[in-house]
C-alpha cells in the first residue's frame, strides 16, 4: 500500500465541506451539530461559526483576518485554532480541500 | 373494621433515557446475497409482510421529531426496494442524515443518480473479500464483486461519500490488506471492519468463521499501523474479535441509549439480534407511537440502567464503559440475557467460551450454511 501524503492546513489553505458532511440545528438537544458518515459532533458557538465561513472561497489567512476585527482577538492565535480544528476535521475525512 | 392500609403498588417507572440518536431501518429482508453472517434472524419476513412506503415515511417523520439524527437504511437489500428513492426523498424532507447499507446489487447508474438528487448522504457498500473469486463464494452470488466495483465508481461520480464495509472471518482476515488497498482504490473515505458477531446465521457457522487468536492480534495490529498510515486518507472504524478481548464491547452503545431498528414488518427491537431474547416484548410502529416506544417500550427498558444487573457486574467500575456488555450473547451463551457477559474476564463462564472459539477456529471449515438458502 502506497503512503497518501497527509493534508497540511496552512494559512493559505481554502476549504469547505464536502458533500456528506453538513451541519444542522438539532432542535431536539438544542444545539449545532456537525453530521458526516457515523458521526454526530455538537460543536460551540465557536466552532459553529467557523463552519459557517468555510465557502470554498476565502482562505485561511482571510477567515483569521475577518475574525480578529470581529471579535478583537489577536490574528495569530485566531488562525492558529482555526488550523488546529481544520486539521482535526481533515483527519476524520470531514473537509474538502479546495486549494 | 380493619382496613389494612398498604402503599399503592406504583408501576417500575422507567429509567430515564436519553433521545435515540439513530435509526436502522430494515426496509426489506429480500437480498440477492446470501452471506452466512448476515445479521438479518433465522426467521426471514417475506415481501408480502413489509411495511408499505407511507408506513415507512410516517416513522421516519416520528423518529426525526424524536431526536434521530442519522437514518441507516439497510435491509436485506435496500435496493430490493423498488421504492427506495421516494423513502430516500422522505428522509431528507425531515433533514435525517440518510446512510444506505447496500451490497451494490440492485444499483445501477441511473438508480444512483436519482438517490443523489433527491439528497442520500452516505452510501456504505459492503465487500466479502479482495478478490472475486473468494468475495463471491462468501456472498453465494456470482458476479457479485464486479458490481460491487461498478457501483462504487458510480457513487464516486455522482459525489456521494462512501464507505466500505468489510465483514471479516476466518476465510478473509488474512486479506485485510488487500481490503483496506481496494478501499482506497475505490476512493472510499471510510471503511468499517467488523469482525463476525456471532448469533442467527453466524452462530450456524461458527467453525466456518471463528478466527483463531493469531489471526485476530494479526488484524488488530494491521488496523493499527494502517489507521496511522492511512491518517487523512481513510478513516478506519474496527470492531475487533470480542471473543478474543478481556472485555465485552458496549453492545449498541448501551442498551436503548443510542439507537433502535425497525425490522421490514414494523417490529422495533433496542437492537437487530434482540428478538433471541424469548422475554422481551416487542411493539410495532404502525400501532404505537416511536416516542412511546422508546421511552415506555418493555424491551426498551428490560436493560437500561443497572437495576437489571447482577452483582458482579452492578459493582464493576466498567459498568459506564460497556454497560454489561451483549445481551443477546449472555442469552445464547448463559442461557439467561440478564447473566454477566460471557465474554468479560470476569464472567465464570469465560473460560467455556474461549475454548468453545479456540475449538472452532482450529476446526477445519465445511460448507457454509447461506442465509436463507
Amino acid at each position: 500500500m502506497s503512503d497518501q501524503p497527509q493534508v497540511v492546513i496552512t494559512d493559505s489553505s481554502v476549504v469547505k465541506l464536502p458533500r456528506g458532511v453538513r451541519l444542522r440545528r438539532d432542535p431536539v438537544r438544542n444545539h449545532m451539530v456537525l453530521l458526516a458518515p457515523e458521526r454526530a459532533m455538537a460543536l460551540d458557538d465557536i466552532a459553529v461559526v467557523i463552519v459557517q465561513a468555510l465557502d470554498g472561497v476565502k482562505s485561511v489567512d482571510v477567515l483569521s483576518q475577518e475574525f480578529s476585527e470581529k471579535f478583537h482577538a489577536p490574528k495569530d492565535q485566531i488562525a492558529q485554532d482555526i488550523k488546529a480544528f481544520l486539521t482535526e476535521l481533515s483527519n476524520r475525512r470531514m473537509l474538502e480541500i479546495v486549494q | 373494621m380493619n382496613v389494612a392500609l398498604s402503599p399503592v403498588p406504583t408501576p417500575r417507572a422507567p429509567i430515564a433515557a436519553p433521545p435515540p440518536m439513530a435509526m436502522l431501518a430494515e426496509l426489506t429482508h429480500r437480498c440477492p446475497l446470501a452471506c452466512p453472517y448476515c445479521s438479518n434472524p433465522l426467521d426471514l419476513a417475506k415481501a408480502s409482510e413489509e411495511l408499505t412506503t407511507e408506513q415507512w415515511i410516517d416513522i421516519f417523520r416520528q423518529a426525526a421529531d424524536l431526536g434521530v439524527l442519522h437514518l441507516h437504511l439497510s435491509g436485506g437489500e435496500p435496493a430490493a426496494r423498488r421504492d427506495l428513492v421516494e423513502l430516500t426523498r422522505a428522509a431528507a424532507s425531515f433533514d435525517l442524515y440518510s446512510n444506505l447499507i447496500t451490497s451494490g446489487v440492485g444499483l445501477n447508474e441511473n438508480r444512483i443518480k436519482d438517490l443523489a438528487d433527491v439528497g442520500l448522504d452516505h452510501v456504505q457498500l459492503s465487500i466479502q473479500g479482495s478478490s472475486p473469486i473468494s468475495a463471491d463464494r462468501v456472498g453465494g452470488y456470482k458476479g457479485g464483486y464486479d458490481r460491487k466495483i461498478a457501483v462504487a465508481g458510480w457513487v464516486r461520480d455522482s459525489g456521494i461519500p462512501l464507505t466500505v464495509n468489510a465483514v471479516c472471518h476466518k476465510q478473509n482476515m488474512d486479506q485485510l490488506d488487500e481490503m483496506l488497498d481496494l478501499a482506497v482504490k475505490l476512493g472510499a473515505r471510510r471503511i468499517e471492519i467488523a469482525t463476525v458477531q456471532f448469533h442467527g446465521w453466524a452462530e450456524r457457522n461458527r467453525r466456518q468463521l471463528m478466527p483463531t487468536k493469531e489471526q485476530v492480534l494479526k488484524a488488530n495490529q494491521t488496523v493499527a499501523e494502517a489507521s496511522k498510515r492511512l491518517e487523512g486518507t481513510l478513516v478506519i472504524d474496527y470492531v475487533p474479535a470480542d471473543h478474543h478481548s478481556t472485555y465485552p464491547k458496549a453492545c449498541m452503545g448501551g442498551w436503548g441509549r443510542i439507537g433502535l431498528n425497525v425490522t421490514p414488518t414494523g417490529k422495533v427491537l433496542p437492537c437487530h439480534a434482540a428478538e433471541t431474547i424469548p422475554s422481551l416484548i416487542f411493539d410495532y410502529a404502525y400501532k404505537t407511537p416511536l416516542a412511546d416506544i422508546w421511552y415506555n417500550g418493555q424491551a426498551f427498558n428490560a436493560y437500561r440502567g443497572d437495576d437489571w444487573m447482577p452483582d458482579l457486574c452492578r459493582s464493576c467500575d466498567r459498568k459506564s464503559i460497556d454497560f454489561g456488555g451483549c445481551r443477546c450473547q449472555a442469552m445464547a451463551l448463559a442461557g439467561n440475557a440478564a447473566e454477566t457477559d460471557p465474554v468479560c474476564i470476569r464472567s465464570p463462564l469465560r473460560n467455556q467460551l474461549v475454548e468453545k472459539a479456540a475449538e472452532d477456529a482450529a476446526a477445519q471449515p465445511g460448507d457454509f450454511v447461506y442465509r436463507g438458502r
